[in-house]
């Protein structure tokens, strides 16, 4: 049996007072979709930076695919796609401009593309269907397009762990169709995908398991098991209502 | 033609057109980053909190830049600090900070015998550049010039995108720190040419300028350097016949062909987009007609 992809133990980190993971822990196997389910400030982003290295949690251990954070990311083994508010939509940079920045940690000292580079962004964006588009301005694309230009990103780079921080938010129901499948297709090569996502009616189609985060893994499983309204409400805090109501 | 040459007889010309032309390029280039990162605030504090390191750095006779890079990096240390560790929000925190460490660079002028040559840090004195001044500006030009121009990518990575920097193993706080000390090391340069008062507009209208006109980043690193040093050999020759402060004309003549570009922008311009969408309206008429 390989490492695990993803294996986040006994994670807490706080930010100043406030905590953020406390005592997190949870595991993905490679090549498999796990969706994140949380409300805000439940901890996901926070998740993730823990998994890219960029937080020191206070406790507990990160390993990728068996290796430290830090060594997976310098292999180029972690792409991420930010959500769009992270993004500036009008920064100067063409569709190819961004997917060459996923080839940056595998080119020399001033990151001078190389035929094997271009070549491999060339075939990323076929892979995403905007091969037609590499000389947009990134800000001219659909909701859809841009994460898709994000996606290519990671895989020109080799991702083996693909990070997504809310994938479907301003999508519309086509291009979620669409990124689904792209990202289905993906894992089927090997490429293990973790996705935090509000939506949830699109969780069943995309994952093969879902968490239910709030500060700490409440529930980890097969999608349709974390989806229940009961389980759902313990994520999102409706059972403190609920109990309201009836007393 | 004689309008051109004339001034060029001088030697104080010739080198304060070099001289200028030179930190213009070099300011252009670095303000690309600082535009789009949202840095002019910061490239306006650092380029005034150099100014003790500048003084004292002349009184104990070391080179300029040296005083300016330790200056730079304590405002922008003192601004984290104040930042962090207080209520106060960032622009204040960088007002306060830039504010009290130029106060400090003039009353320490002002403590220091032989005034004139300090003075002219504040206002700039192109036609006053000496040779060793030409030779410390060319020198340090070169260098940041060529870092930016090297590192172009990453640094634009970082002012993209400094998670997916951090995700594929570099480190955005080592390519923003490279970043500040370049805008300390381009401080120092312009410093000789418009003063410390006005290299914030050599910091920064250049690359909003270029930002205006092309949605390339790799075109604005032309666009902005050639526009600027063009600005400012006009600038100096505008200075020249109305007899009027170089730097400062070297600034306006920046500013007008910002506004300019603002207005008639075919991409960006207020003026220019209705004049282009006025102009396919026309066509699709003739065209369906």
């Amino acid at each position: 049996m390989s490492a695990p992809a993803i294996a986040v133990d006994n994670v807490t980190v706080h930010y100043g007072e406030v905590l953020a993971l406390d005592a997190a822990s949870l595991t993905v196997d490679p090549a498999r979709i796990c969706g994140l389910v949380g409300m805000n400030g439940s901890g996901k982003s926070t998740l993730f930076k823990v998994i890219m290295g960029m937080i020191k949690p206070d406790a507990g251990t990160v390993r990728i695919g068996g290796q430290s954070p830090s060594k997976a990311r310098r292999e180029g083994g972690i792409g991420y796609v930010p959500q769009s508010e992270e993004v500036d939509w009008q920064f100067p940079l063409s569709v190819r401009d961004v997917v060459m920045m996923g080839r940056y940690g595998h080119q020399g000292f001033t990151r001078r593309a190389s035929k094997a580079d271009k070549a491999a962004v060339d075939e990323a964006l076929d892979r995403v269907e905007l091969g037609g588009y590499a000389g947009r301005q990134i800000g001219q694309l659909s909701g859809g397009q841009k994460k898709r230009a994000f996606v290519a990103r990671g895989i020109a780079q080799g991702a083996t762990i693909m990070l997504l921080d809310e994938p479907f938010a301003g999508v519309d129901k086509r291009s979620e169709a669409t990124i689904t499948r792209l990202l289905r297709e993906l894992a089927a090569d090997g490429c293990t995908i973790l996705v935090s996502t509000h939506d949830l009616h699109a969780l069943p189609q995309l994952c093969d398991e879902a968490v239910l985060l709030m500060h700490k893994v409440l529930m980890h499983g097969p999608p349709e098991r974390v989806l229940q309204p009961e389980n759902l409400a313990m994520a999102f805090g409706l059972d403190v209502l609920n109990r309201k109501e009836a007393g | 033609m004689e309008l051109l040459l004339e001034p060029l007889s001088y030697d104080f010309m010739v080198r304060a057109i070099v001289t200028t032309a030179l930190a213009a390029v070099v300011c252009a280039v670095l303000s690309c980053w600082l535009v789009l990162i949202g840095w002019s605030l910061m490239g306006d504090a650092v380029s005034h909190a150099v100014l003790p390191g500048v003084v004292l750095a002349y009184i104990v006779g070391a080179p300029f830049a040296l005083g300016a890079l330790v200056f730079a990096l304590i405002a922008v240390t003192l601004i984290g600090v104040v930042r962090n560790t207080s209520r106060v929000k960032e622009d204040a925190a960088i007002g306060i900070v830039f504010s009290s460490l130029f106060a400090l660079g003039l009353v320490l002028i002002s403590v220091t015998p032989s005034q004139t040559d300090l003075n002219h840090i504040i206002f700039g004195n192109l036609l006053g550049v000496s040779i060793p001044d030409l030779i410390q500006v060319l020198v340090l030009g070169v260098v940041a010039f060529a870092i930016l121009i090297l590192k172009r990518r990453d640094l634009t990575l970082y002012a993209f995108d400094p998670t997916h920097a951090h995700a594929i193993g570099l480190s955005p706080q080592r390519l923003g720190a490279l970043l500040l000390g370049l805008l300390a090391l381009t401080s120092v340069v312009a410093l000789q040419t418009v003063g410390v008062v006005l290299v914030v507009a050599m910091l920064i209208i250049p690359g909003a300028t270029a930002y205006l006109l092309t949605d390339r980043f790799s075109r604005m690193l032309v666009i902005a350097p050639v526009v600027s040093a063009a600005c400012s050999i006009t600038g100096i020759y505008l200075s020249y016949y109305l007899d009027t402060a170089s730097g400062a004309m070297v600034v306006l003549t920046q500013g007008v062909v910002f506004a300019v570009v603002y207005l008639f922008s075919p991409r960006q311009g207020l003026i220019g987009t209705r004049l282009a969408k006025a102009r396919r309206r026309k066509a699709a008429v003739l065209a369906a007609a």
